[in-house]
């Protein structure tokens, strides 16, 4: 295994990586490939033009909130670790992994990837979704397909039916139980990434 | 009665003669001319770009769609809409050049072809328009087409090929045998709209080496063979393979085992090592796998391949599943289903990539060597570096791996043991 193992110790810290992760050394070495692939300045960091770069992710009507996700608020850049770490959300969920009791919860769990989903919305990170945060994301997702009393009814609809404690926002909590029913590891997962 | 039948009757035969003429002549000009030449029109890119725009439209139009069409007439939406475009968004970070689309076993977006439509009924009209339309072209325009240039590629590969064996041994001899095998496989390569890109041909196995690739589907064979000339290796078969076989066989070296002898491993082994001792002799094909894979992945490679001891050349192969899913399952559809099934597909679109040689290095045996150039494959076609035996489909579990799991549990149970008792 003599150029993977070369790579792999050009990664500072990468044992620590994986283990939080759950990545194989296979899949890190492919996304150090990816990594080096979007800094095309050679700096070692990511910042938000290297994403934007990305045709496809700028495309997609919610690609500034996705890239907003991968920097903390007030840093301009991401380094290689928070890059996996990010993207270890989308690792589909480790079914026959032992339960231990004090083992912190693996990045991709089920709740943490609602989390994922939940900061998408909540763009002002006071852990609700306001009725505007809701509009804002229905007319990204929706462009000009309906029209402003339909968006304005929807929103209406699914606060009513997600909003238990009648605060006119969404919490975590409330955010959660409206998608009890859903698979979450299927629709939050990218299979390439087991 | 008759008289007034008789000049529709010609008529109808005058143009039945003019349509199949003008046919045969575009077949000729811009597919068979070509193919021998080595050169190309571009219109299979051209083909493949406007199937893409194709479906980009089809898929917004099935995005909006399901989030519209959720209830009756109110459009309904669900917290969970935001998952789709957060995926692909996502999937769109991960994904490079190199491996575009890795959801063969679903495709997320729909690519018009109902063996690959899981989840979606009819959602809208237009959509299934579409896809009516879909349907009438690739059976009816392109399925004939495909057909007509494989039934052309493989008689010409059998006749010219036995020409060509008429020939003394020699210079001429296999100047022309790699003529016409190029020229052939072009031609297959065009009846399937196979649309490839080659990349680094600067490392194109050599005389006296052995190439070795991933395997996919019998496709494989076809898409290397039309860039280079291989030496081919293979089990002797019946019927029209067989007829190939031996035609092909007449005009350059190829490796073909009876069935009894391809258990013989040294026997094997020593025709390997032979041809390959010879520096005049193509370049040997193998497909170290044994089995098709479903193309995300690649198995375990057989050493047997590895222990010969020459350069040996790898090669990655990695198809787009958007255009049609090239994974061949054996023990699902026969020979023939599964060509009918490629040639009604819209196109093959793939991506070779040519590897930098390799060789055994001091001190490292036939399975590491084996284990080093899987990994090489697999990390440039972007596919998953798996450690299970493809022959898993088939079969059980070899006995070396079994014990190898044995001796680990045995060596935590005995070493707790130990600690306990030192306690």
């Amino acid at each position: 295994m003599g150029s993977t193992n070369s790579t792999l110790l050009k990664i500072p810290n990468v044992e620590v990586l994986m283990q939080e992760t759950g990545f194989s050394p296979a899949h890190i070495i492919r996304l150090h490939d990816r990594f080096k692939a979007l800094d095309k300045e050679g700096r070692g960091h990511l910042c938000p033009h290297d994403f934007g770069a990305i045709k496809e992710l700028a495309m997609n009507p919610i690609g500034d909130r996705i890239i907003g996700a991968f920097f903390s608020p007030g840093k301009e850049t991401v380094d290689f670790h928070t890059f996996v770490k990010i993207l270890a959300h989308f690792r589909p969920v480790d079914k026959d992994r032992p339960k231990e009791p004090n083992s912190p919860e693996p990045i991709n769990s089920r709740s943490n990837k609602l989390k994922f989903a939940f900061q998408l919305y909540d763009q002002d990170k006071d852990g609700k979704i306001s009725r505007d945060e809701l509009l804002q994301v229905l007319r990204a997702m929706l462009g000009m397909q309906v029209t402003d009393e339909q968006l304005e009814s929807i929103a209406d609809r699914t606060i009513q039916e997600a909003d238990l404690d009648r605060d006119d926002a969404i919490s975590f909590e409330e955010f959660r139980k409206s998608l009890e029913k859903i698979n979450i590891d299927h629709k939050m997962s990218i299979r390439f990434l087991r | 009665m008759e008289s007034y039948l008789f000049p529709f009757d010609s008529l109808i035969c005058m143009l039945l003669g003019i349509s199949f003429t003008v046919w045969f002549t575009l077949l000729l000009v811009f597919i068979i001319v070509p193919a021998i030449f080595g050169v190309s029109f571009g219109i299979r890119r051209l083909y493949m770009k406007s199937l893409i725009k194709l479906f980009e439209v089809s898929e917004l139009m099935l995005s909006v769609s399901v989030i519209l069409q959720r209830g009756s007439a109110e459009p309904e939406f669900d917290m969970s809409d935001i998952f789709y475009f957060c995926r692909r968004g996502v999937e769109s970070i991960v994904d490079d050049e190199v491996t575009k689309r890795f959801t063969a076993e679903e495709l997320e977006s729909w690519n018009l072809l109902t063996r690959s439509n899981y989840n979606f009924h009819h959602i809208s009209t237009r959509l299934t328009a579409l896809w009516g339309m879909g349907v009438l072209i690739r059976y009816g325009f392109l399925l004939p087409l495909r057909v007509t240039l494989a039934f052309t590629g493989v008689g010409l590969l059998v006749v010219l090929t036995s020409i060509v064996g008429l020939f003394p041994n020699g210079r001429m001899k296999n100047y022309l045998s790699d003529k016409v095998h190029l020229m052939c496989y072009r031609i297959c390569i065009r009846a399937l709209t196979a649309i490839i890109t080659y990349h680094d041909s600067e490392n194109k196995p050599k005389n006296g080496g052995i190439c070795v690739a991933n395997h996919t589907s019998p496709i494989d064979v076809i898409i290397l063979a039309s860039d280079g000339c291989y030496a081919m290796v293979g089990q002797v078969h019946g019927g029209l393979m067989g007829v190939i076989q031996r035609a092909m066989v007449k005009a350059c070296p190829h490796i073909w085992f009876e069935r009894s002898e391809v258990k013989d491993r040294h026997l094997v082994a020593k025709r390997l090592s032979d041809h390959v001792a010879d520096e005049s002799k193509l370049p040997i094909l193998i497909f170290p796998e044994g089995t098709c894979i479903n193309n995300t992945s690649v198995m375990m490679f057989k050493k047997g391949s590895f222990e010969i001891g020459c350069t040996v050349y790898p090669v990655a192969i990695k198809y787009d599943p958007r255009f049609g899913d090239a994974f061949w399952n054996s023990s699902k559809f026969g020979m023939v289903n599964y060509l009918l099934h490629m040639m009604s597909s819209w196109a093959i679109v793939c991506s070779v990539w040519y590897l930098p040689p390799m060789s055994r290095m001091e001190g490292e045996d036939a399975v590491q060597f084996a284990n080093r150039v899987k990994a090489a494959i697999a990390r440039k076609g972007g596919l998953a570096d798996l450690l299970w035996d493809g022959g898993l489909k088939r079969g059980k579990v070899k006995e070396v791996f079994k014990e190898e799991q044995q001796k680990l549990y045995s060596k935590v149970l005995v070493g707790s043991s130990e600690d306990r008792s030192r306690s």
